[in-house]
């Protein structure tokens, strides 16, 4: 089952395509073209700021970019996202030789041959009872373990390692999302040896990986320091000397940072009026890389509040909010930009505008539309509703979406009443109390997968807070699943999208995020990926002195 | 005098269990939790059964009186646990940053000293003419203006300066290093922290200045030294102000017992690493834990400030010893 | 110290015959700084009750097709990143700031003056229990307080407030009490006591009124200090929350990250809270010198 999933590349559509823009002549094609041509400079540090300190060193446990992009450097994968072509799905191997296998049993076996002569920074060799340890610990961990992606293997059988250059899953069931789940960036393989030696928990606190640095030194709330890892198994890299992740929590300070030359880059993502600001400001020492972005804002109904129970008005809600419109002004200000369904847009199961444009509140007249939801809402006998609207915290791009939909919810003559809460709050009541009419929520995964990634839309997804059950859109999920050819998933994903954003409108769509990185030009070899969580190891970014 | 000493650290015991409770319960009270913060705040999927094992990890299912126990009981066995969101050692991760903040603290005291002291002898000196309420004018100036804009009116100023002067917009570093090892770089970083700071507090201690050389002015000794015929700088500086300061000593005292709190802001608008910033990234993340051992450390310096000022004070000023 | 012959202004009579407008003119002479807070106040007073004559703009609706234009033309202060006119939402935030800056203020002095003056006039164990209490307050961080506060019981302009109430109390406690202490020793209290009257009665008809210039001072700078403490929770986004217009909240977000294109719109905010606070600051001083006969000499 070669399957779309792998191969698929970005979309040419205008302003969604991953794009090297070069500050002084933005928009020159050819620039990224004399990029790659150039040859790769050994040396320097790469100082980088990040938005947070992670909580532990433990990918397997962690959920956070705070983790991925400081530590992800330290360790290796067994297989990757292409670190030279982070926008198309294909994998490459990381730890593995040979490229990536084909199934065999009816999609059922996977058998990989793992890479020799990789060591662990501490000197002891990698071999594949390594590999088999990890994926033990990630998919069957010993009870009271935690393993955060543990259910995005719910398809493996066991993991067995005959040799040690051999590691074989088994599945229970053939399943297009095996392949992503394995190239989860988390996905860091642990020495056997310091698992048996040190237990479960020496990960929280140690890092002994075969990645391309070493860890150095890590300052509480300051900085993580990695130095180059000389026996690192891809040959010739890394070419920087270390790196040095800041932590700077205010996006101001990380703006900042970068105007003033005290981090060369920062890879979660900015808003474009900061982008523009700096290519303003520093012409072309600044290079700007764009992509979509594998994370979506959505707004959450609450089906147990009347009179959101409602599909009407439910439908109405959607209906007011001008994407297209939005789309425009709001990613001169937010991280977000592209107008989609529910599939990452980039992806070819993702619809296309013309099949976006039959879905309730992606027409291209507002004004119809708000006609229609003010009609629906006049038929539910709904006047002077007030939403209790509960947002996070978060500048970026919570409160300035929220603040948005408000004033699009304002035009169908509906007030709202925002409750903006810290992220611990914002949780306990979107999770927990259930006391809101309509939340603020998000779905914002790693490498693309819509398969799984649309699970958010299920009524009984763990993610999924807006409190209804609805088995037709089960049955469908069911059948998406196991659908054989990409024609009949896009077939199905339509219907499942129509149930989920239009008849039903259990979930609403606002924009799906857009990433942008300003960075000094001196950086090179980094490319955007459509997650800030994937292509972070570094091996290939180098420094390019001449520009310093 | 020993027995004043002893009997201000007694009341202070009350004090700290009241304040060990407050935060204890205040905190309790806040919906929501460190795990889902931790594990459902990216946005990736999570299970329920993660947070139930990262919430048992952590003992916050623990029963309300265990956790009491755990947290006080810290301070009579010396360890005081780990950070819920780190899992480092709370002393560890308070230590790192106190040299910063304390570093800070003592930087913004000088630049008041030094704003304070020429501006409130002026202002007594010239005491109701223009100068007088020019100064006045700019001291309260800096109680007014909130000191995380004035850090960001400075990083703004200094880049547009730089900008325009040098060609490249200059910002004040964003990493810590010591000052025994790079004082420049630790200048550099520290000094414009330390003015947004100094300035608002130099208003107080400007006008207790001025206020205690306006007093001090008046004394009869002040005027014998003028009617000796002695310059009038020589009189100030040597007679009067010497005999002024105890006041404003205190005052300049009681203010850096405030500092530690007030630096909050000031570090959040400059990146730097210390213990306001930890306080503002702890109680974000909902770390109980790490929270409610910084909020006894601010309580506990305070309170040792005031015991230090009021002690001197009575030592200088044997009036108030007994009373 | 405060005695009740202190409170009574002995100007000369003939100061009542001069024209009222002299008679300003003459005191704005004497507390030049002080008039110019009281104008300041009086200011921030007008443009919080008339900003909805004064300006055509809405302080809350998007106008997304005018955002970020810098000042001039129809916006003298510019627009903020969802276009709406950054003058009305300054206009506005006086509303917002005088509200929060005069209930906190009020409330907490007056909480204050009750605790301190009870706690001075009964003395003994309670008063040594409620000056414990009193210390465990001011020792306290205020974050803390304004988070557990705001956590609790929900963001919203009546939440701050509450959170902002929370640190005056003891601060005027303390302060009242140590007036009040001096007067509790004085003949005409002993009397009323003698008399049979109530301790409340005694509290509040005999003792509170003649702490009335510390309380008053202090109710002055808590305005200011009220305004200040609500742009730091703002800040720090545990204040007031969008869209209300309050100053504090309009230098969040956009306005640090798009500092340096757009710096209208942290400066403009910046300095309506500076001078704000800048004025109830000259004018409490003003009042201080006119009312604490100590001070009055200098």
């Amino acid at each position: 089952m070669k399957n779309y999933v792998s191969g698929f590349r970005a979309r040419a559509r205008a302003g969604t395509v991953a794009s090297l823009l070069l500050g002084g002549a933005m928009g020159l094609g050819l620039s990224a073209q004399i990029v790659i041509a150039e040859e790769a400079q050994n040396g320097g540090t790469l100082n980088f700021v990040v938005a947070g300190e992670a909580p532990s060193k433990d990918g397997h446990r962690e959920q956070t970019y705070a983790l991925i992009h400081p530590y992800a450097p330290f360790y290796s994968l067994l297989i990757r996202v292409n670190p030279e072509d982070p926008q198309s799905s294909d994998f490459v191997c990381d730890l593995c030789v040979g490229g990536i296998p084909e199934p065999t049993n009816g999609g059922k076996t996977y058998t990989f041959k793992v890479k020799e002569g990789v060591t662990f920074h501490d000197g002891q060799p990698m071999t594949a009872q390594d590999v088999k340890a990890s994926y033990d610990k990630i998919i069957f961990p010993p009870e009271g373990v935690p393993s955060s992606r543990k259910t995005f293997f719910n398809m493996v059988e066991s993991v067995e390692a005959p040799d040690d250059t051999t590691i074989v899953f088994n599945l229970k069931f053939a399943s297009g999302a095996f392949m992503p789940a394995l190239a989860t960036p988390f996905n860091w393989i642990y020495s056997k040896k310091d698992l048996e030696e040190h237990g479960y928990d020496w990960h929280k606190d140690n890092v002994n990986g075969t990645g391309p640095f070493k860890f150095v030194e890590h300052q509480p709330g300051a900085f993580v320091d990695g130095a180059k890892n000389e026996n690192y198994h891809h040959e010739g890299q890394p070419h920087l000397d270390g790196f040095r992740a800041i932590i700077a929590r205010d996006m101001a300070v990380r703006i900042q940072a970068i105007r003033g030359d005290r981090a060369a880059i920062e890879f979660r993502g900015f808003p474009p009026q900061a982008r523009d600001d700096l290519v303003k400001a520093l012409g072309d020492k600044i290079m700007v890389q764009e992509s979509d972005w594998n994370c979506v804002l959505l707004y959450t109904p609450n089906h147990e509040r009347k009179p959101f129970d409602d599909p009407r008005v439910r439908r109405a809600l959607s209906l007011a909010v001008d994407r297209w419109g939005g789309s425009e002004y709001l990613s001169r200000i937010a991280i977000v930009k592209t107008v989609g369904g529910v599939v990452f847009p980039g992806h070819p199961l993702a619809a296309t505008d013309a099949e976006l444009e039959q879905l309730a509140g992606y027409g291209r007249d507002i004004e119809a539309s708000r006609a229609q939801a003010r009609a629906l809402l006049e038929e539910a006998g709904v006047t002077d509703l007030t939403i209790d609207y509960n947002n996070r915290g978060v500048d970026q791009p919570y409160k300035v979406v929220g603040t948005w939909l408000i004033d699009q919810w304002a035009q169908i003559g509906l007030k709202t009443e925002q409750q903006v809460r810290p992220s611990p709050q914002f949780y306990a009541v979107l999770r927990n109390s259930g006391e809101f009419d309509v939340s603020v929520d998000f779905n914002c995964q790693s490498v693309v997968n819509p398969i799984a990634d649309v699970t958010k839309f299920l009524g009984s997804a763990g993610n999924n807070y807006a409190n209804y059950e609805d088995q037709a859109l089960e049955d469908l999920y069911t059948e998406l699943a196991r659908a054989p050819t990409f024609d009949e998933q896009r077939t199905i994903m339509r219907k499942y999208e129509r149930i989920a954003l239009d008849e039903q409108a259990h979930l609403g769509v606002t924009l799906w995020w857009y990433k942008i990185n300003p960075h000094r030009s001196y950086v090179k070899g980094w490319k955007i990926a459509p997650s800030h969580y994937l292509n972070q190891q570094l091996d290939n970014v180098w420094l390019d002195k001449s520009l310093m | 005098m020993y027995q004043y000493v002893l009997k201000r650290l007694l009341l202070m015991i009350p004090t700290l269990i009241g304040a060990a409770l407050l935060v204890f319960f205040l905190l309790r009270m806040l919906p929501g939790d460190v795990c889902e913060v931790r594990l459902a705040g990216t946005g990736l999927y999570v299970s329920q059964e993660e947070i139930d094992l990262c919430r048992a990890d952590l003992g916050l299912d623990d029963s309300l009186h265990e956790q009491f126990v755990d947290f006080v009981g810290g301070y009579f066995t010396g360890d005081l646990g780990r950070s819920m969101w780190t899992g480092q050692p709370v002393v560890h991760e308070i230590q790192v940053r106190f040299k910063l903040s304390m570093q800070l603290a003592i930087m913004a005291t000088l630049v008041a000293v030094i704003i304070a002291l020429p501006l409130g002898i002026l202002s007594a000196v010239k005491q109701d003419t223009w100068i007088d309420y020019g100064v006045r004018a700019f001291s309260i100036a800096g109680i007014a203006m909130p000191s995380f804009w004035l850090g960001i009116m400075i990083i703004l100023g200094l880049l547009i300066v730089t900008q325009a002067w040098f060609g490249s917009g200059w910002m004040p570093p964003i990493n810590y290093v010591s000052p025994f090892e790079d004082p420049i770089g630790n200048l550099a970083q520290l000094i414009w922290p330390a003015v947004a700071t100094g300035y608002r507090y130099s208003a107080v201690a400007t006008r207790m200045t001025r206020s205690a050389m306006l007093e001090v002015l008046r004394e009869d000794y002040v005027r014998t030294a003028r009617a000796k015929g002695l310059i009038e700088r020589v009189v100030i500086n040597r007679h009067a102000l010497k005999n002024a300061m105890l006041p404003v000593v205190t005052i300049i005292a009681i203010e850096f017992a405030f500092l530690m709190g007030g630096l909050v802001v000031t570090e959040q608008v400059f990146n730097l690493n210390g213990i306001g910033k930890l306080f503002v990234d702890s109680v974000g993340n909902q770390d109980f834990a790490l929270t409610q051992h910084l909020v006894m450390l601010v309580v506990v310096i305070f309170l040792l400030t005031n015991l230090v000022v009021d002690v001197l004070y009575a030592w200088l000023d044997p009036r108030i010893r007994y009373s | 110290m405060a005695t009740p012959q202190a409170l009574i202004d002995t100007t000369d009579l003939d100061e009542f015959r001069k024209p009222l407008g002299r008679r300003l003119w003459d005191l704005a002479r004497k507390q030049p700084l002080g008039t110019a807070g009281a104008f300041v106040v009086v200011l921030m007073a007008v443009a919080a009750a008339t900003a909805g004559i004064i300006t055509p703009f809405d302080p809350e609706r998007a106008s997304l097709q005018h955002m970020l234009t810098p000042p001039g033309g129809q916006f003298l202060m510019g627009t903020d990143e969802f276009g709406r006119d950054i003058l009305t939402r300054v206009l506005y935030g006086a509303r917002t700031a005088l509200f929060i800056g005069l209930v906190s203020a009020f409330v907490g002095a007056t909480a204050g003056l009750v605790i301190g003056v009870a706690s001075a006039y009964f003395g003994g164990l309670f008063d040594l229990i409620v000056q414990r209490i009193v210390d465990i307050f001011l020792a306290f961080p205020l974050i803390i307080m304004a988070l557990a506060v705001v956590a609790t019981l929900g963001p919203g302009v009546e939440n701050v407030i509450i959170a902002i109430i929370v640190p005056f109390i003891p601060q005027c406690a303390r302060v009242v009490r140590s007036s009040a202490l001096s007067i509790r020793e004085i003949p005409y209290v002993d009397a009323a006591r003698a008399l049979g009257y109530s301790h409340t009665r005694i509290i509040l008809r005999h003792m509170a009124p003649n702490v009335m210039a510390p309380f008053l001072i202090m109710l002055t700078y808590f305005v200011g200090q009220a305004i200040l403490l609500e742009a730091v929770l703002s800040y720090l986004g545990m204040g007031v929350q969008d869209p209300t217009p309050a100053w504090g909240l309009m230098l969040k977000g956009a306005a640090v990250e798009f500092i340096e294109s757009a710096p209208w719109l942290s400066i403009f905010p910046g300095l309506a809270i500076t001078l704000a606070v800048f004025g109830f600051n000259l004018f409490g001083d003003a009042l201080r010198d006119l009312l604490d006969p100590k001070l009055r000499s200098r």
